[in-house]
């Protein structure tokens, strides 16, 4: 995401305006994640997902597309040290080799 | 929860974040706070490259409709179009750095911004088609693969999309080129005139020399390039000398020979007077691709405004059936 959305979110596109930023995200195939690919501007949706199509998707890179006004997603703060993140930092029980398993129990 | 600091604090802040984030060789990511020099040398190279990806377009969408076979447009029709989608990764990447996408366009236009000397050459042949893929396009896949691990994450991402399409380009060129070698004289004549008349400006591509270069330093420190401009034109020579020779052309320089102590081809300065005066705005089509680019922008105002107003047409619509 870029950060740097100059429009207000839901409203009409005026003219001039510069047209809203939307983020693109492609499902390679069936069975995995669509993933973020870049943005682009369109003027609403349905021609957000054709240029996303004819942008992203020029030889087949995947089957399915979202496209998702920059404005409308809610992000964490990117700062590494955020304390938002602050509650995982601390649970080495959560990993699966927080745990002393003897090396001749199979399987686990 | 505590604010996260955005400014800078003295050199314990976020300066010695960002240092320490290319000092250990991982990205910078939009929202991170980076130096003014960092911001502004990011977006004059991105800008810069993303003008060279849109005029790109002109000398070679020029064969289109004159291209000699069904194949050959539809091939060059689909490297023109990717050339368009290069040139929009870059300005989605630039626009991650604060600049503004109009802003740009309107910048290229009024000359205030650069974009790359050699779309500043006519293409007089087909041949020339088939000459810019195989040098422009390889010298740019050089430049750009090491661009795929540069410090700045937009950029670096736009370039491994771009360089994953630049392949085609390049070796749709060369075949392109051993077509016409296997024809008449003629043909290969033409062949050969393209490469006498690309092969200095291509060289060019890569800038002038390190000596020349202040800027680049800073930018190498700053891990934005990954190598020196003659390191790059050095590698785009050793890599072309044997595609030349399988062609069966002569590379037009008298100085070009294999060095068996440095282990590198040694190879003529270009004349980098010629480089400035097409820099700087007096090339053999300057005006021309400035003035082409302007019109196309000017002519698309009403598809732009058409397809505002539908969308404005459209979200009225919208609220007014969610009221009733």
């Amino acid at each position: 995401m870029s950060g740097t959305d100059r429009t207000s979110a839901g409203g009409p596109v005026r003219i001039r305006d510069e047209w809203p930023l939307y983020e693109v995200f492609v499902r390679g195939k069936r069975g995995l994640n669509h993933v973020h690919v870049g943005s682009l501007r369109a003027p609403d949706d349905a021609m957000a997902l054709v240029h996303a199509r004819d942008l992203y998707t020029r030889r087949n890179e995947g089957v399915s597309v979202w496209a998702v006004r920059s404005d409308s997603i809610a992000a964490s703060t990117l700062a590494e040290k955020d304390p938002f993140f602050a509650p995982s930092g601390d649970k080495v029980y959560r990993h699966p080799t927080f745990y002393d398993i003897p090396d001749d129990v199979p399987h686990i | 929860m505590n604010t996260p600091t955005v400014t800078p604090s003295g050199p314990q802040g976020p300066e010695a974040t960002f240092e320490d984030t290319i000092a250990r060789d991982q990205r910078v990511e939009p929202r991170d706070w980076m130096p003014d020099g960092y911001r502004t040398t990011l977006i004059r190279q991105i800008a810069q490259h993303a003008h060279s990806e849109i005029i790109g377009m002109q000398p070679e969408g020029e064969w289109i409709t004159r291209a000699p076979s069904l194949r050959r447009k539809a091939i060059l029709f689909a490297k023109v179009q990717d050339e368009a989608g290069h040139g929009l990764y870059l300005y989605s990447a630039a626009e991650t750095l604060g600049a503004d996408r109009t802003d740009m366009t309107a910048r290229l236009i009024d000359g205030r911004q650069k974009y790359s000397s050699i779309f500043n050459y006519p293409t007089e042949t087909f041949a020339d088609v088939g000459v810019i893929g195989w040098f422009v396009d390889g010298a740019a896949i050089c430049n750009q693969v090491p661009l795929c691990r540069t410090s700045y994450g937009p950029y670096g991402r736009a370039m491994v999309r771009v360089c994953k399409e630049e392949s085609f380009h390049q070796r749709q060129g060369y075949e392109l080129l051993l077509t016409m070698m296997g024809g008449t004289d003629e043909q290969r004549e033409m062949v050969q005139d393209a490469v006498n008349r690309w092969w200095w400006p291509s060289l060019m591509m890569f800038g002038p020399p390190d000596a020349d270069s202040p800027n680049s330093a800073r930018s190498m420190a700053w891990k934005i390039k990954r190598h020196s401009n003659d390191e790059l034109r050095q590698r785009f020579v050793d890599m072309t000398v044997p595609q030349a020779q399988k062609l069966g052309v002569t590379l037009p320089d008298p100085g070009l020979r294999w060095n068996e102590e440095r282990g590198h081809h040694d190879f003529g300065a270009p004349d980098w007077d010629e480089l400035k005066r097409v820099v700087s705005g007096d090339g053999p089509c300057n005006a021309e691709r400035i003035a082409r680019r302007r019109a196309a922008h000017e002519e698309g105002a009403w598809v732009r405004e058409a397809a505002s107003a539908h969308a404005s047409k459209r979200a009225t619509r919208v609220r007014e059936g969610a009221a009733a």
